[in-house]
């Protein structure tokens, strides 16, 4: 499959030197070549997402310091190059020369594998994101349900954080992100059901090709025909349970810096900035999927105008800027606060929608068949 | 079972939330604060000893660096303290010029109340927007004083200077040029008082701003209202004073109940708030601040009206003018003695307390007729309110105690000296 792709996508002066080093392989590894070839593809693959995927990381802290920035009647980062444009490098440079201060009470080797723990979850997700109906790394039938289950281990990484370095401020922060987060993955799921239920599919290229179709597609405005606008109440329930579950503003309590400093308290240099690394890609990862799900993903909000890659990622920063701009404006919650929400306002609204929904499927009125 | 014990943490005095250096050792049942005690004493600079080693007016700048955020008002009480003593009369230019620093430092204070208010519980911005404000108040401490902070502006007898007829101006920069430079320049193109005018006309606006922010913000109101609730018997009882008393309903203020410098002649009111709570508080002050820009506006319109002296013409007191020094004996003489050996203050002792920002802050002089202090005690508003501290965080959770903080209002200046 692969060598197919390849023969199609490569210039065609390099075909024959393509050709020569499959039968050069073929020739030394005799029958271990395919395996051999799907593994350095798959490889090169996982490289080709994580690569833009970590540089994109990057410039989202630069982003989010630029637009606070601006929100903020400052400057933002303006030093370091053009329009402060090398910031991110010269942050990675800082931390990597930084020095990992150990506490002397530290569970060494947890203290090491936490920040491992956070980050990788937040990357392997990546794995199912369509970026549109053909690029995406693995598209498995129930990519969604990989999503989730994936995301939900990235807590451990918190808890593991608050615990190893043996101090009650941090021990404090992984306590409230663990009840936090197991609280907030229910209204998501609940949420995701109902996606879910209207797509007929737990496979998020279906989803996203499930959206262009309906009424309002057929009249060509197609972003009407999106989930945002049926589902809305479940819409808000979900984009409200990202900000918690990435633990970003106004659910930051995981850090929550004029309280408890957060689960990272005792993290410095490159682990500590591995966290934050973990927080922005689990951030970007969450604004993938609400384009996803709720707005359509690739699809073009208009039909005289060619449905592309470039959408997905207009609606993906698109939801990301608004977690910059909630960040700036809106105080923090209280730790009772946030769970009330969850358990008292979020549940119940998506059980009822949920019910709703499944009546109005069944209902001559059904928008989704 | 395994008995649970409640566990004690160290908030502070190196925390991002501590408001300086407050150590508080808080013992917590999970989340719920079961004790908050405060302690005191890491910023004791002995500003009540070391003022007996100094001359009366030497004594002075050390007034602005008690409550660092409202510099001046300290200094007015401290003044007051040894004008009474010494039986003078302060002109009523001076005194309008004092009211209308007082009130600009009110400001002040109360801006950076919100804003580290605000970044207490979490709203970052705040603090940003009430920086810009003040960036133009402490111009005006700038045009009178030469410095942005601690002014040293009142003396015994009046203030320092009269207003200055011009503003400094912006130069152009990188960021400030051409139009911008302009804009920015605009406001500073008058006298002092244009300025100011500029400012009056603009804050109610900002403002509004700022409540459009905060006030009517669900999660604002859920972290404060019914949060530290103080009773209003219980309020007296603590020894409160200022806005924490006011938000518990109760309408004491200095310069309505025990009327100094001028604030008989100014229309003001006092805003009251209902619970006593966090919220209740912050209101108050938000209110606080209209007020004063309404006294700042009277201000204004007396001072452009009546120019005349604004220091004391007791040169046993206050210095001569300086044409006089070099052209009059009797002036040479004065300034010389003012110069060298300071103000010598009858033997007495007087208590002079001033409506501070924060409550009512008082100073407290003995004097031998030396031309030192014998005996000089402050009375800081901020140490009753922190001593408080214990009660109203029982109960409530560790983001409360931060909401508290920040409702107190703490600066640890005035509370260790």
């Amino acid at each position: 499959m692969m060598v197919e792709t390849l023969q199609q996508l490569l210039p065609g002066f390099l075909i024959p030197l393509f050709n020569g080093l499959m039968q050069l392989g073929q020739d030394t590894f005799g029958s271990a070549w395919p395996d051999i070839v799907t593994l350095v593809w798959t490889v090169v693959k996982a490289m080709l997402v994580l690569a833009p995927l970590l540089g994109v990381v990057a410039y989202a802290t630069y982003g989010e310091r630029k637009v606070i920035g601006w929100i903020q009647i400052r400057l933002g980062p303006n030093r370091v190059g053009p329009l402060g444009l090398f910031q991110p490098v010269a942050d990675g440079v800082k931390v990597l020369l930084k020095e990992i201060v150990i506490p002397t009470r530290a569970d060494k080797a947890v203290y090491f594998l936490a920040p491992a723990f956070s980050f990788a979850p937040a990357l392997i997700a990546w794995a199912v994101i369509p970026f549109n109906d053909f690029l995406v790394l693995a598209n498995i039938n129930a990519s969604l349900l990989f999503v989730m289950s994936v995301t939900s281990i990235s807590v451990y990484g918190i808890m593991l954080g608050g615990w190893a370095p043996d101090s009650k401020y941090a021990f404090l922060g992984a306590m409230r992100s663990a009840a936090q987060m197991i609280s907030y993955e229910i209204p998501m799921g609940l949420a995701l059901v109902v996606v879910l239920m209207v797509s007929n599919s737990l496979n998020l290229v279906d989803i996203v090709e499930a959206q262009g179709r309906g009424w309002f597609a057929g009249m060509g405005i197609k972003f009407l025909s999106w989930n945002w606008l049926p589902l809305l109440p479940v819409f808000v329930v979900y984009l409200t349970s990202v900000f918690a579950e990435a633990n970003r503003a106004p659910f930051d309590l995981t850090e929550g810096e004029s309280e408890i400093i957060g689960f990272h308290v005792e993290y410095s240099g490159m682990a500590f900035a591995v966290f934050q690394l973990a927080e922005y890609t689990a951030m970007l990862m969450g604004c993938a999927l609400v384009s996803l799900l709720f707005l359509g993903g690739w699809l073009s909000p208009v039909s005289f105008l060619p449905d592309s890659i470039l959408w997905f990622l207009v609606k993906t920063f698109g939801v990301l800027v608004l977690f910059y701009w909630v960040r700036a404006t809106f105080p923090r919650y209280r730790y009772d606060q946030v769970m009330r929400l969850g358990w008292k306002v979020f549940i119940p609204v998506c059980l009822v929608w949920l019910a709703v929904v499944a009546c109005w499927m069944l209902s001559p009125l059904n928008i989704w068949k | 079972m395994a008995d649970i014990q409640n566990y004690s943490i160290n908030f502070g005095p190196q925390h991002p939330a501590a408001h300086g250096v407050l150590r508080m050792v808080l013992e917590l049942d999970g989340e719920v604060v079961v004790r908050a005690d405060p302690h005191i004493g890491m910023l004791h600079r002995a500003t009540e000893k070391l003022a007996e080693t100094k001359t009366w007016i030497q004594a002075l700048p050390y007034m602005d660096r008690l409550d660092y955020m409202s510099m001046v008002c300290n200094e007015h009480a401290y003044c007051r303290a040894i004008e009474r003593m010494l039986g003078i009369e302060v002109p009523v230019r001076a005194q309008y010029i004092r009211v209308l620093f007082d009130e600009i430092t009110r400001i002040l204070n109360h801006l950076m109340f919100i804003g580290s208010h605000g970044l207490d519980v979490g709203a970052m911005t705040m603090m940003l927007y009430a920086c810009r404000e003040r960036e133009d108040l402490m111009d005006c401490y700038e045009a009178v004083s030469g410095t942005r902070w601690h002014a040293a502006y009142y003396r015994p007898g009046g203030v320092y200077r009269d207003l200055p007829d011009g503003m400094p101006q912006y130069k152009e920069s990188k960021w400030k040029n051409g139009a911008k430079l302009k804009k920015f320049n605009e406001a500073r193109s008058g006298t002092f008082l244009d300025f100011l005018q500029d400012f009056v006309a603009r804050f109610p606006k900002l403002l509004d701003d700022y409540e459009t922010l905060l006030t009517d913000n669900r999660i604002w109101k859920q972290r404060l209202v019914d949060v530290g609730i103080v009773p209003p018997e219980r309020a007296l009882q603590l020894g409160f004073s200022g806005p924490m008393l006011r938000g518990s309903g109760f309408a004491w203020d200095l310069r309505k109940k025990q009327p100094y410098a001028v604030y008989d002649r100014l229309d003001f009111d006092i805003p009251v708030g209902r619970t006593g709570d966090c919220y209740d508080r912050y209101l108050v002050r938000m209110n606080e601040m209209r007020q004063s820009n309404r006294i700042l506006q009277q201000c204004i319109d007396w001072l452009r009206a009546n120019p005349g002296p604004v220091l004391s013409d007791n040169h046993k007191v206050a210095p001569p003018r300086r044409a006089d020094m070099k052209s009059n004996m009797e002036g040479l003489i004065h300034h010389f003695k003012l110069c060298s050996e300071g103000v010598h203050v009858p033997e007495g002792q007087v208590y002079s307390a001033v409506e501070h920002p924060k409550g009512e802050f008082g100073v407290y002089v003995i004097s031998d007729g030396a031309n030192k202090p014998y005996r000089l005690k402050i009375r800081s508003s901020g140490y009753a309110h922190l001593s408080a501290m214990g009660e109203m965080a029982r109960g409530h959770m560790i983001a409360d105690v931060v909401a508290l903080m920040g409702t107190i209002d703490i600066v640890f200046g005035e509370i260790d000296r």
